[in-house]
């Protein structure tokens, strides 16, 4: 008896040995070379979330190869450092292992909200930019606001204002019924507070939340559920593959209710498939967008990965075009005059109808999003094209900064 | 009210018992008989999908459901002869540090050859849409999927319980060196049940697909809850995984209902309670060399 209890503590203590070497990682490109300008980007590369890390890899690549073809910036090339952010901690430890042995100039990137924040700490410590172009959370942008961060990624309240019109106009809101389905972390919570507020304050009911932890895959148990709480319409506010899952069995269950979501990315509906899809959602960004610049992105993606970018792709991408513009315009790679570059409001040609500039109050960047929704039934041209992109919001005529929080409503003292 | 749905809440965590056990029962058998705790269970379970996304194009879906696990089964064949068989007779910790490497290795190898991004596969036209019974209501797929679970538990009970080589296998479980004085080399029999096992996990990738996505960590959400249904049960029995596999499932379903943050936690406080009770699991076995 006693020999079991030994050999299974050594295998639990084994267990969490190897447990702790993986959590490490591994970097993925490791130079050093003087001449070039050094620029740290951090993903999650797996779990969750590591389907939009990937596309949004590929999306800075293409950034990368761009600018330096074109002859970098001052002359230098850029040089990118990715690696796996893989959870807060071990993101907070790759951003300070950049800045101090890779000696990044500025750390882009990261999607997990509560990974963006161990990053911007870190960053902030060093006294060195980073940009934000996956984390959602509004408490990014107001209570834990930093000189440092900026956010080219859209805030919880511009998705769920953004959705929210598009639902009201379908007399979704008013006097209506709503369940959350909530991604059990820092976004989810903070993407239903932002969407309870909205619901109040338009006339509409919560009947039920469900916080789902993010490894779930069976969401049989909360469709039964939601079926016994007869509700209006079922929000989802998840997160990474747990939308894809959602969407299959939510689909599976044939339940009668509406369905709309204020997180989404459109590689999960990708991966849910046009059997499955349902729904209003909204984007940051959509392969479909008609401008000269995002055609232009898209045909090269295409050429190179065989297959459309994403909203994250087309995020890193944008972000270090964002940073090659700022220091060719500033003629400087320094932390102060990048800053003060930003919050001036220079604009910035964010491959979609009009451009976008960073808010000097917030660092938000201000900028158009639009709604999804399935296309007709056999109107898709191949296995992408089942969303149907709806039209911007705000509308040509509209200040851009009509679907961001107000300093009321989320303040941030920098 | 309230009962009745509490009811359904029992008997769909029945239900999502039912995909934990397939994985389970594979893992169970390697550990009980070989003595290796296969963390790379996982990964034949992500491959059976795979599989199954590539094949049905031209096969169907049910053609499959046959030749996935199949050649997944193939595949551990060269998995037990050339990577598991150095380590039977070795400390468990050797196994464990093996199998856990080899998940990682073949999840990133997945990811290299597919993407991370989730891959489209949905339930075959035949059995899209819901079953109705009174205030109950079930997927048709599911029904299907309960279907191959009690077809496959059945195949195994006979095989281990009314077969000669399920005879082999189950004195192999307790007493090897008495198998081997009985001049049976046990290391054939361990091929077969590597085969089954990683099978077994592969049909409940197949079985798996349509429901949630298929990307590169789906091998690993699922070996942690397979992990706890073995535990709970208990080493080389039949039963207790099937015990286990059931009431973790209706424990998460309960969970669920009642404080859904908890749902994943709730099996793992399950495993607690079962080990402080019955440090063996429920219904396992003395096993001498294990102790």
């Amino acid at each position: 008896m006693k020999d079991v209890s030994q050999s299974r503590r050594r295998l639990v203590m084994a267990g969490s040995a190897v447990g702790a070497i993986s959590a490490m990682g591994f970097p993925a490109i490791v130079k050093a070379q003087s001449d070039k300008i050094r620029i740290g980007h951090l993903t999650p590369l797996t779990g969750f979330l590591g389907p939009l890390g990937e596309y949004g890899t590929m999306g800075i690549k293409q950034a990368l190869d761009e600018v330096n073809k074109a002859g970098g910036v001052m002359g230098r090339q850029l040089e990118l450092i990715t690696e796996d952010s893989v959870n807060p901690a071990t993101a907070a430890s790759k951003a300070q292992r950049m800045f101090e042995r890779d000696g990044v100039t500025c750390l882009l990137g990261e999607i997990n909200s509560a990974a963006g924040l161990a990053i911007s700490q870190v960053a902030a410590r060093n006294q060195k930019i980073f940009i934000n172009t996956g984390g959602n959370s509004d408490e990014l942008r107001g209570k834990s606001c930093n000189k440092f961060m900026f956010h080219l990624e859209c805030a919880n309240s511009m998705y769920v204002n953004t959705c929210g019109r598009a639902l009201l106009q379908q007399g979704m809101v008013k006097g209506k019924k709503w369940y959350f389905l909530t991604a059990d972390y820092a976004f989810g919570h903070d993407l239903t507070r932002v969407a309870r507020n909205f619901l109040a304050a338009q006339g509409g009911e919560v009947v039920g939340e469900d916080k789902v932890p993010t490894d779930a895959t069976d969401y049989s148990a909360y469709l039964l559920k939601i079926r016994q709480a007869k509700p209006d319409v079922v929000i989802s506010n998840l997160a990474g593959t747990q939308i894809t899952s959602f969407m299959k069995q939510y689909s599976e269950y044939g339940l009668p209710f509406s369905v709309a979501g204020f997180g989404f990315d459109t590689a999960l509906a990708w991966g849910a498939g046009a059997d499955s899809f349902v729904g209003t959602w909204p984007v940051p960004w959509h392969h479909d967008i008609n401008s000269p610049t995002s055609k232009a992105f898209v045909a090269e993606f295409v050429k190179r990965y065989g297959k459309p970018p994403e909203n994250q792709a087309w995020g890193d991408h944008v972000v270090l075009k964002i940073v090659a513009q700022a220091m060719t315009e500033t003629k400087s790679t320094d932390t102060m005059k990048l800053i003060d570059y930003f919050e001036k409001g220079a604009q910035f040609d964010i491959l979609k109808g009009r451009k976008g500039y960073f808010r000097s109050w917030d660092h938000q960047l201000m900028q158009e999003m639009y709604t999804m929704s399935p296309k007709k039934k056999g109107a898709a041209k191949d296995k992408w094209d089942f969303l149907q992109l709806g039209a911007s919001v705000p509308s040509a005529n509209e200040s851009l900064e009509i679907i961001a929080p107000t300093r009321q409503e989320n303040n941030c003292t920098l | 009210m309230e009962l009745i749905f509490f009811t359904e809440q029992l008997l769909n965590g029945l239900l999502v018992g039912g995909y934990y056990l397939l994985i389970a029962l594979g893992l169970s058998l390697i550990f009980s008989l070989g003595g290796i705790v296969n963390l790379s269970h996982g990964a034949f379970y992500a491959l059976g999908a795979y599989g199954a996304v590539m094949m049905t194009d031209q096969i169907g879906f049910f053609g499959s459901l046959v030749a996935s696990p199949v050649l997944v089964g193939l595949l551990g064949i060269a998995f037990e002869r050339y990577l598991l068989k150095p380590f039977y007779e070795k400390d468990p910790i050797l196994g464990l540090l093996l199998t856990f490497g080899l998940s990682m290795v073949a999840e990133q190898i997945i990811r290299m050859t597919w993407g991370s991004t989730p891959l489209q596969f949905t339930i075959p036209i035949e059995f899209k849409g819901q079953i109705m019974m009174g205030d109950f209501i079930y997927s048709r797929y599911r029904m299907l999927m309960l279907a191959v679970v009690l077809l496959v538990l059945a195949g195994l009970w006979w095989l281990l319980h009314k077969t000669a080589f399920g005879r082999v296998v189950r004195a192999g479980t307790q007493r090897p060196d008495m198998v081997a004085v009985l001049g049976i080399e046990l290391n054939r029999y361990m091929t077969s049940v590597v085969v089954l096992g990683v099978g077994l996990a592969a049909l409940a990738g197949v079985l798996m697909a349509p429901l949630a996505g298929v990307h590169p960590a789906m091998g690993a959400e699922i070996m942690t809850a397979a992990f706890v249904v073995v535990v709970i049960g208990g080493l080389g029995s039949f039963w207790g995984v099937v015990l286990a596999a059931a009431l973790v499932g209706v424990c998460r379903g309960v969970t669920t209902y009642f404080y859904p943050p908890a749902s994943e936690a709730s099996m793992y406080v399950l495993m607690m309670l079962v080990l402080l009770l019955r440090p063996r699991g429920l219904l396992g076995e003395r096993i001498e060399r294990f102790e």
